[in-house]
C-alpha cells in the first residue's frame, strides 16, 4: 500500500523506506521552535540534557505572545529566552521590532519549507503544512529534547483526505473554508490524524489561504494539515529565499481513512460562534437571528494576520468609518507585513477608518494584552480559538471569522455578511 | 518489564482538567500534583490507589490541554499503566516522554471491570485479567519506546544516547 505525503516525509526523516500508520519512529528534525510562553519553561529541561542546542541554525525562539513585554513576569521570561539564544549563538535571533508572530515569521524568512520535519512548542505549529512540510505542536519535554538532540519520536498518523474542487466566491477566503470543514467534521473529527488537502481546488487557493487552513488543523484535533506543493508554493519559497526544498507527493494508492469532498464554490462566509471553533454558522442562519451587536474587532494573529488578510480587510474598510461604539485592532503578523501595509497605503485606510494599527504580536488572541475583553463583551476576531476565557473574561463572547467578515462587522457594529457590504468585486 | 495491580475503570473522554484541575497547576511539585490526581472525576481515587494500580478507560483519554502535569500526577500517584481504547495525542506524547506507560487496547478496555486484578507484560503487550482469566494482546512498544519508559523518560533517554 502506498504512503500519504505525511508518511513519506516521516519515513525519509527516520531513514526508512516504508512506515505504517500506528508505527512509532524516531525522526530527524529540521527545525525546532519555541515561543516566549513555552521557551522559558523548556530551558531548565534542556540544561538537564547538557544545556546546548544540537544545531544553532535549526533552533529558533520567537518572542511573540506577551511582547512587547506586558508585565514584569513576561519581561523576565523573554529575557531568559533571549539570553539563552545569545549564549547559544543562534543564527536566527528574533528580537521585537525585527520579527513577528512565529507561524508567520518562519515561512516569511524561509526558515520552513516543503519536505521538512518541524516541531514547535505551540499547538499551531501545524501552519507550515501549507508549504508541504510536516509540522506539529508538542509539549515541554519534547521541545527541550528536540532542541538538545535534533530528534523526536512520532507515531505515524493515518490520514483523512480533503478533496478540494471548484473556486471560491468573492468575499470568501481560507478562513471560511477551514471553519466550514471543522463544522463538518467536529473539533475531534481528525483526532490524531493528518489532514491532507488535495484536488484541483488547491491551486485556486492562495498561499495565505493555505496558511490559514493548515493553521486550524489542530482545531479539528489533527496532528498536522498538509498541502501538496505546486507552482504557488515554489514561487512563495523562492521569494522567501529558500533553495534546497524537497517535494514529497502522496502515492496514488495511498490509504486514506476517509475522503471528504469539499466544493469550494459552495462555501459562503462562515462565523464560528462561542465557544468552539466547530460552531460554524453561515449568514443564512445568522441573518435569521436578532442582529448581534459587537464591542471589538480583531484582525490579525497567526491565522489571519498576513498580507492578503490586510488587503482584504482594507478593501472593505476603505472609505468607511468603523461603527461609533466599536474598537478595532488591526495587527499585522510581521514587521514586513506592517511595512508593506504602509507602502500600499493600507495603514492610512486602517487609521483613517478608526482602527488601531498595532505592532506585530499575538496580542489579544490569547487574552494577553492589546485588546483583552470585559465581561459580557462581544468580539469578532480573525483568530483561531473562541474557548471560554480565551480573550479575557470568561463571560466575553468570541466569534471567529474571516478578515472580510471582521471588517464588514467593524463598519456596521454587528456581525455582518461581507458579501452584502462589499459591493462588486 | 511488568505492571501488576487493581483496576480503576473510567469511560470516554477523561480530560486533563479532571485528571489534574487547573486550580492546582500553580505547583510543579510532582507529589503535590499527585495528591489531587483524578479529584474531579473520582474524589476518593487518591485515598484508594496503591502503587502499581492500573487505570482502564475508553476513548480519547487525556483530551484537553497540553499540560504535562496530567501524566505526571498519575505516575506519581502510583499508577503503573493506563489502558484505553485511544489517547489524545499530546497526552500520549507527554506520558511516554516522562516515562509513564500507556497502552491502546480497545478489546481489553471494553471488557476489564473496575476492581479486577490485572497484569501487563510490556515486552509482549499481553494484558492478563487475573480475576476473569481473560487475556488480551496490545501492540507491544517498539524497543526504543520500551527503553524510554524503562529509563524514566525522554530526558534520560536523550542523555544516554548522547553518551554512546
Ligand atoms: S496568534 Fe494566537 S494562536 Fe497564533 S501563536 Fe499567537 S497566541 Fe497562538
Amino acid at each position: 500500500m502506498g504512503l500519504t505525503m505525511t508518511q513519506k516525509i516521516l519515513a525519509a526523516h527516520a531513514g526508512l523506506d516504508y512506515v505504517a500508520a500506528g508505527q512509532l519512529i524516531e525522526a530527524d528534525l529540521d527545525l525546532v521552535m519555541a515561543n516566549d510562553i513555552t521557551g522559558p519553561m523548556a530551558l531548565p529541561v534542556i540544561r538537564q540534557m547538557g544545556g546546548n542546542v544540537f544545531d544553532k541554525d535549526k533552533v529558533v525562539f520567537v518572542p511573540d505572545h506577551f511582547v512587547p513585554n506586558k508585565d514584569i513576569k513576561s519581561a523576565e521570561n523573554a529575557k531568559a529566552m533571549r539570553e539563552y539564544a545569545i549564549e547559544q549563538n543562534l543564527t536566527n535571533l528574533m528580537i521585537q521590532g525585527k520579527c513577528g508572530i512565529e507561524h508567520a515569521i518562519l515561512p516569511e524568512r524561509g526558515l520552513v519549507y516543503s519536505g521538512m520535519t518541524v516541531i514547535g512548542a505551540d499547538s499551531h505549529t501545524c501552519t507550515y503544512g501549507a508549504l508541504g512540510a510536516f509540522s506539529t505542536g508538542v509539549g515541554t519535554t519534547d521541545i527541550a529534547a528536540g532542541m538538545a538532540s535534533g530528534q523526536a519520536w512520532f507515531k505515524v498518523p493515518e490520514a483523512i483526505q480533503f478533496y478540494l474542487h471548484g473556486k471560491l466566491k468573492p468575499y470568501v477566503s481560507g478562513k471560511d473554508v477551514i471553519l466550514h470543514i471543522i463544522h463538518k467534521i467536529g473539533v475531534d473529527g481528525a483526532l490524531y490524524k493528518s489532514m491532507e488537502f488535495a484536488g484541483p481546488g488547491v491551486s485556486e487557493l492562495s498561499m495565505d489561504d493555505r496558511f490559514t487552513i493548515s493553521n486550524m488543523a489542530i482545531e479539528a484535533g489533527g496532528k498536522n494539515g498538509i498541502f501538496p506543493v505546486d507552482e504557488k508554493t515554489i514561487e512563495y519559497m523562492k521569494q522567501a529565499g529558500v533553495k534546497d526544498y524537497k517535494i514529497y507527493q502522496a502515492d496514488d494508492d495511498a490509504y486514506y481513512e476517509k475522503v471528504i469532498d469539499i466544493d469550494l464554490s459552495l462555501i459562503t462566509p462562515t462565523v464560528a460562534f462561542p465557544h468552539l471553533p466547530g460552531n460554524g454558522k453561515t449568514f443564512d442562519e445568522i441573518e435569521a437571528m436578532e442582529p448581534i451587536a459587537i464591542d471589538q474587532v480583531v484582525i490579525g494573529s497567526c491565522t489571519n494576520g498576513r498580507m492578503e488578510d490586510m488587503r482584504r480587510a482594507a478593501a472593505i474598510l476603505k472609505g468607511h468609518q468603523v461603527a461609533k461604539t466599536v474598537r478595532v485592532m488591526v495587527i499585522p503578523a510581521t514587521q514586513n507585513i506592517f511595512l508593506q501595509c504602509i507602502h500600499e497605503g493600507l495603514a492610512d485606510i486602517f487609521v483613517e477608518s478608526g482602527c488601531a494599527f498595532n505592532t506585530p504580536s499575538c496580542g489579544p488572541c490569547m487574552g494577553g494584552h492589546m485588546g483583552v475583553m470585559a465581561k459580557g463583551e462581544r468580539c469578532v476576531s480573525t483568530t483561531n480559538r473562541n474557548f471560554v476565557g480565551r480573550m479575557g473574561d470568561t463571560e466575553a463572547l468570541i466569534y471567529l471569522a474571516s478578515p472580510e467578515t471582521a471588517a464588514a462587522s467593524a463598519i456596521t457594529g454587528y456581525i455582518t455578511n461581507p458579501v452584502k457590504l462589499g459591493g462588486a468585486q | 518489564m511488568e505492571a501488576h495491580g487493581r483496576v480503576f475503570k473510567y469511560g470516554d473522554n477523561v480530560d486533563t482538567d479532571v485528571i489534574i484541575p487547573a486550580r492546582y497547576l500553580n505547583s510543579f511539585d510532582a507529589k503535590e500534583l499527585a495528591s489531587h490526581a483524578m479529584v474531579d472525576i473520582d474524589p476518593t481515587f487518591v485515598e484508594r490507589v496503591q502503587p502499581g494500580d492500573i487505570i482502564v478507560a475508553r476513548k480519547n483519554f487525556g483530551c484537553g490541554s497540553s499540560r504535562e502535569h496530567a501524566p505526571l500526577a498519575l505516575k506519581t500517584a502510583g499508577v503503573s499503566v493506563v489502558i484505553a481504547d485511544s489517547f489524545a495525542r499530546i497526552f500520549y506524547r507527554n506520558s511516554i516522554n516522562i516515562g509513564f506507560a500507556i497502552m491502546e487496547c480497545p478489546e481489553a478496555a471494553e471488557v476489564i471491570s473496575d476492581g479486577d486484578e490485572v497484569k501487563v507484560d510490556f515486552d509482549t503487550g499481553v494484558i492478563t485479567d487475573i480475576t476473569t482469566g481473560q487475556t488480551f494482546k496490545a501492540q507491544p512498544f517498539p524497543p526504543f519506546m520500551q527503553n524510554l519508559i524503562k529509563m524514566g523518560g525522554l530526558v534520560n533517554y536523550v542523555n544516554k544516547k548522547k553518551e554512546n
